[in-house]
């Protein structure tokens, strides 16, 4: 499936005054796609120059959070001549909206994408409401 | 002297620093307008160059580089998300399909050395001045 009309273009993450930052550095908002299923939501973010062991992702009653440091190689001694994108660490955060089993959360990262995958508790489940009959 | 000259002449120069200067003075001279996925960034030094761009997600063979003189070009095809059959986009962002990106560099290459590696979703392509591209030494001889 393509979905090529959209801007590529890196967003800068808002920043408000409870995330201050303390590293002196741009923070971008990576794209994400997020897929609802029956069972699981699944998150799956853009996050290049970015491995397993830079990934912060953290879970405070329904805020879900990512924060993910990047560690480029900047060339040395050679001149920037074409710039198209800037770099820096990614930060987003979510509200998850469904009682999610914070037990079964996986998160895996590949080639600079990060999936993660949060099952639906039991309970948050959609449940089938048989509609009786008025009397 | 400009103040941003300050850090070149220090003895520590701060990559990060060094990059938002570079950045910075590029974007005022309304040289950063293209946004064609995938983005790129380009070094370049009297003799070599190094061209970086973000693709995240993909496999170094759906990755095709060529080059021609001093043009480079990218090519890929960026597969969307797999959707199960009881799923549906909630968000889509990300972006997916073909692309074929041009990259002109500033000076004709040497096609037989171009080296290029695929980390952590950015690819990374260096290449080499073409010898009969270099500016030549010419020797003054006396009589």
């Amino acid at each position: 499936m393509a979905n090529d009309n959209l801007d590529t273009r890196k967003k800068e993450a808002v920043t408000t005054e409870r995330d201050e930052r303390t590293r002196e550095r741009r923070v971008y908002q990576p794209a994400v796609d997020i897929i609802e299923g029956r069972d699981q939501t699944t998150i799956i973010a853009d996050v290049p120059g970015v491995d397993e062991s830079s990934v912060d992702i953290t879970l405070e009653k329904n805020i879900l959070e990512i924060y993910a440091k990047v560690d480029p190689d900047i060339p040395q001694d050679m001149q920037l001549a074409v710039y198209e994108y800037g770099i820096g660490d990614y930060h987003r955060r979510f509200t998850l909206s469904n009682e999610i089993d914070r037990e079964r959360i996986q998160a895996t990262v590949k080639n600079g994408v990060l999936k993660l995958v949060l099952p639906k508790a039991e309970k948050a489940k959609t449940q089938k409401i048989e509609v009786k009959a008025g009397a | 002297m400009l103040w941003s000259d300050f850090d070149r002449l220090g003895r520590f120069v701060d990559p990060w620093r060094e990059f938002e200067r570079m950045s910075r003075d590029l974007s005022r001279m309304g040289r950063s307008s293209v946004h064609d996925f995938p983005l790129v960034n380009v070094w370049a030094s009297a003799d070599k160059a190094v061209i970086t761009t973000e693709v995240a997600g993909m496999e170094p063979k759906d990755i095709d580089i060529s080059v021609a003189d001093e043009m480079l070009t990218i090519k890929g095809k960026r597969q969307g998300s797999d959707l199960q059959e009881d799923e549906t986009y909630h968000r889509r962002e990300r972006w997916g399909g073909q692309f074929s990106k041009n990259i002109v560099l500033p000076f004709r290459v040497e096609s037989s050395r171009v080296d290029a590696k695929y980390q952590k979703g950015v690819l990374t392509i260096s290449v080499q001045r073409a010898e009969a591209d270099k500016p030549r030494k010419i020797s003054i001889s006396s009589e």
